[in-house]
């Protein structure tokens, strides 16, 4: 059993988790993430890992509430216990010393960025931070983004707050106006991630990308999470979750979801009427549970 | 029970069939097909043994059960004793007597199985292993009579299938200290996340590992060794280290198709059954509800799938195999029970492409007709497709169950670690050692895919082989 140290709404439907899990503390490094249950009969949830306290053995993430498992742990608090909170896994971020490196970040991946723009400043590296949401209220963390990174763009849809535009228009403007990236780091959507991606190919740039398929055990045992980078198979819990995004086989990964499309469209017009697209993860991750 | 007289003279050829629940009724529900022979079942074909002088049955055994010593005790109406001689070299006799293939082991060797008519080896250790449970003679013969003195030693075991629980137990009989590392969140292994539960049920699985709990052993779950630590890591918290990580990375076919919506290894789907428990309501684990379902293979992992699938509501379950039934690796009983419970068969077939619609989705499987040819290196007939014999069957589930390979992890963040080719870790065969000093490795995870008894048993010689080092390491 694993004790909630903390549990709060930062935006709405997005929730900080602080887990005492000394096993995890110990070890975590920048880009893995952790498998949680959410009570006893709940399924396994992956989850980014956005922060940690080695000293306090404990482990923070950042969800969105996208379907019924996270819908519950939101109703957790602080003193309540999960029965399963498994980690670190994945691989961890693959970051040197390269000049300037470039980090987007958008929906959860907000949080999830954090640990990697550390890396980045402590090898040595000068920073630029693409917070993306898709209006000011749905922004967070842009403090804790501020205090370690170089410089931080704030994009939002509806030009609520920062530039009004994607991460990928602020990365293009910097391609276009020749200034220096040697390296892009992106988490958020398929489709922010994938389109990142295609303007990184275009120039020749490393990009890393973390991929999210849906996974069971997180240990490479059910190949449910596999994915096609290179043209091989990969289990992103185990070879993953980063990625370069230009190796990524984008259409297989997009093929792939034309299967939740009957939700993207619910949570499209959910837009129309809330004015925010539900959100990138809610949207390509609602599915396979009616069929 | 008083009753222990055994056959003079005539020799009783009537093997006693186990009641098993009604096919029709079974398919709508996880509960245990097989249910066991009552204590007059078990009498009579515990009487049927010939108590041989020269017992061959125990040749066939891969741990040397004490057949007749248990049978005899059986016959004699002690079943304390009986499981007692069981215990001596058999840790899990509820699992063994259940998921062994006795029909190559032990019954095979049964020296009436010249007549046609072994007697039913695995039935009775079930029974014993029940009985016992049921009359609560529990821990009494697992505990040593005396406390042995504890040897200030600890091991590590990583994993806790049979293979690690069989040398936990061991290891703790000597007095040392144990700690098995599990990355799932229930320990047992393929017995917990695989094996469903109308066939293994979990309470019994529970219910074994909770004597090994009793016995001292610590099981540390959540712990993915490699990374929650690494295996060096461990070694420095550890006078010895047992790997028992078993087979559990999923062969895909390669063809067209195979990121379709649709198409998913067995440990996908058997995970999500069992160890998410998909199949009760109160659990919300998705898991497709497709009508038509083809699983891919004919080992004990296909039945377990296709036979899961049925109980899951789908309304044809074929399985596709590319030799004939007589090359099916599965249990003789599985492949029975499937056939009764309306799974159909389409032997010497080949998948060769999965078709999908526009949406990404599985909608067919696309084989060709094979005919066995020249046998292979392992002696099998070798399947040969047939020309322009293409077919497709329609379907919206595949499962792929056409073997595994032991898992990456162990090798990957360990590179000093030998492995063969096949990815499997090599081992010194006496003492089960590995190339690093102090660790050990058993199991699937040496052999690839086998049976828990043969993983029972490696994890014994594993046992005796840590236990030397140990003593030599002082
Ligand atoms: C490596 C990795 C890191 C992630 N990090 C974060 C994070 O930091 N914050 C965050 O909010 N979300 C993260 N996710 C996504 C998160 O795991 C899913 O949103 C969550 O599991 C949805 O569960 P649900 O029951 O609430 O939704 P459901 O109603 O079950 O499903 C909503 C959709 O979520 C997706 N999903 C469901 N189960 C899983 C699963 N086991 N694994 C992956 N996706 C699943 C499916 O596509 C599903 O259709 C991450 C996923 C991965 C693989
Ligand atoms: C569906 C199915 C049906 C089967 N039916 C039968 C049958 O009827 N009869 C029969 O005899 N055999 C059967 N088998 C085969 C049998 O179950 C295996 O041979 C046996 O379980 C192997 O035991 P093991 O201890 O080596 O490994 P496993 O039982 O595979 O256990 C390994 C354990 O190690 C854990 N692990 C792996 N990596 C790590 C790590 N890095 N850190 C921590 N923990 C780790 C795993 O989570 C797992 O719990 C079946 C197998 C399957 C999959
Ligand atoms: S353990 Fe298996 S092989 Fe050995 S006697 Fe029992 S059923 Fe037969
Ligand atoms: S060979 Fe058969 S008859 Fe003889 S002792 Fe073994 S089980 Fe009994
Ligand atoms: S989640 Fe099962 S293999 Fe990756």
């Amino acid at each position: 059993m694993y004790r909630i140290v903390e549990r709060r709404q930062l935006v709405p439907d997005t929730h900080l988790l602080v887990v005492e899990a000394p096993h995890v503390a110990r070890k975590v490094q920048a880009g893995q993430f952790i498998i949680l249950r959410p009570h006893d009969e709940g399924e396994r949830i992956p989850l980014s890992v956005a922060d940690w306290d080695r000293d306090a053995g404990t482990v923070t993430s950042v969800f969105l509430e996208a379907g019924a498992s996270t819908m519950q742990l939101a109703k957790l608090q602080p003193g309540d216990t999960l029965p399963t909170y498994m980690g670190p896994l994945g691989t961890v971020a693959e970051v040197e010393r390269v000049g300037t490196v470039v980090c987007c970040g958008g929906c959860y991946g907000i949080g999830a960025l954090l640990p990697i723009v550390r890396a980045h400043k402590e090898a040595g590296n000068e920073v630029i931070c693409i917070l993306e949401a898709h209006s000011s209220w749905l922004l967070y963390w842009v403090d804790r983004h501020r205090e370690v990174a170089d410089q931080v763009h704030v994009v939002t849809s509806d030009g609520s707050a920062g530039d009004k535009g994607l991460s990928f228009d602020i990365l293009q403007q910097r391609f276009d106006a020749g200034q220096p990236i040697d390296a892009i780091h992106a988490i958020g959507c398929t489709f922010m991630m994938e389109r990142n991606s295609l303007a990184a190919l275009a120039k020749q740039t490393p990009i890393r990308i973390t991929l999210n398929p849906v996974m069971v055990d997180g240990t490479g045992m059910c190949g449910g999470c596999r994915c096609v980078v290179n043209g091989e198979r990969k289990f992103a819990c185990v070879d993953g979750p980063e990625f370069d995004g230009r190796e990524v086989d984008w259409t297989a990964l997009v093929e792939r979801r034309k299967s939740y499309r009957a939700q993207e469209i619910a949570s499209l017009q959910q837009y129309e009427s809330r004015g925010f697209l539900g959100s990138s993860a809610a949207v390509e991750t609602l599915g396979e549970r009616d069929e | 029970m008083s009753e222990t007289a055994r056959p003079k003279g005539g020799v009783d050829l009537q093997r006693r069939d186990m009641p098993t629940q009604d096919a029709a009724a079974r398919v709508h529900n996880f509960e245990e097909v097989a249910l066991g022979y009552t204590v007059e079942l078990a009498m009579a074909e515990a009487r049927r043994c010939l108590d041989c002088k020269r017992p061959n049955c125990v040749t066939g055994c891969p741990v040397s059960v004490n057949i007749p010593g248990f049978i005899r005790e059986l016959a004699a109406g002690n079943l304390e004793g009986a499981r007692a001689a069981i215990r001596e070299t058999n840790l899990l006799p509820a699992v063994c007597g259940r998921v062994c293939p006795q029909e190559h082991q032990c019954e095979a060797l049964c020296n009436l199985n010249k007549r046609g008519a072994s007697v039913a080896i695995g039935r009775l250790e079930r029974f014993v292993a029940d009985w016992c449970a049921l009359h609560e003679v529990v821990g009494a013969q697992t505990a040593p009579a005396e406390p042995v003195a504890a040897s200030g030693k600890s091991v590590g075991i990583v994993g806790s299938g049979p293979a690690g629980l069989a040398c936990a137990s061991d290891l703790l009989k000597q007095g040392h200290a144990v700690t098995i590392y599990e990355a799932l969140d229930e320990p047992g292994g393929v017995l917990i996340y695989g094996i469903p539960e109308f066939r293994l049920p979990k309470d019994i699985v529970r219910r074994e590992i909770g004597e090994i709990r009793r016995m001292g052993a610590q099981i540390i779950c959540d712990f993915l060794v490699g990374r929650t630590a690494t295996l060096a890591e461990l070694r420095e918290e550890h006078d010895a280290l047992f790997i028992a990580t078993g087979a559990g990375l999923p062969w895909f076919l390669d063809i067209p198709g195979e990121d379709l919506v649709g198409v998913m290894s067995a440990n996908e789907y058997l995970t999500r059954v069992n160890l998410l428990r998909a199949y009760d309501k109160r659990a919300n684990t998705p898991v497709p509800k497709p009508r038509r379902v083809a699983v891919i293979g004919a080992g004990n992992v296909a039945m377990d799938a296709a036979r899961t699938a049925k109980r899951l509501g789908a309304r044809e379950v074929s399985i596709v195999y590319r030799r004939s039934r007589a090359e099916a690796p599965a249990r003789h009983e599985e492949l029975e029970h499937a056939e009764e419970e309306g799974i159909r068969f389409q032997f010497l077939t080949q998948p060769v492409e999965y078709l999908g619609n526009d949406e990404g989705r599985l909608t067919a499987l696309r084989c060709r007709r094979m005919e066995l040819g020249e046998p292979d290196e392992r002696g099998r007939p070798r399947p040969v497709e047939v020309a322009d014999s293409e077919f497709d069957i329609p379907v919206d589930l595949a499962i792929l169950a056409i073997g595994q390979s032991p898992n990456p992890m162990i090798k990957d963040t360990t590179p000093e670690i030998e492995v063969s080719r096949r990815g499997t870790l090599v081992v010194e065969p006496e003492t089960l050692a590995t190339n690093l000093p102090g660790v050990f490795a058993g199991g699937d995870a040496v052999t690839g895919q086998a049976t828990v008894i043969l993983a029972m048993g490696a994890g014994r010689t594993a046992a005796a082989g840590i236990a030397a080092w140990l003593s030599q390491a002082t």
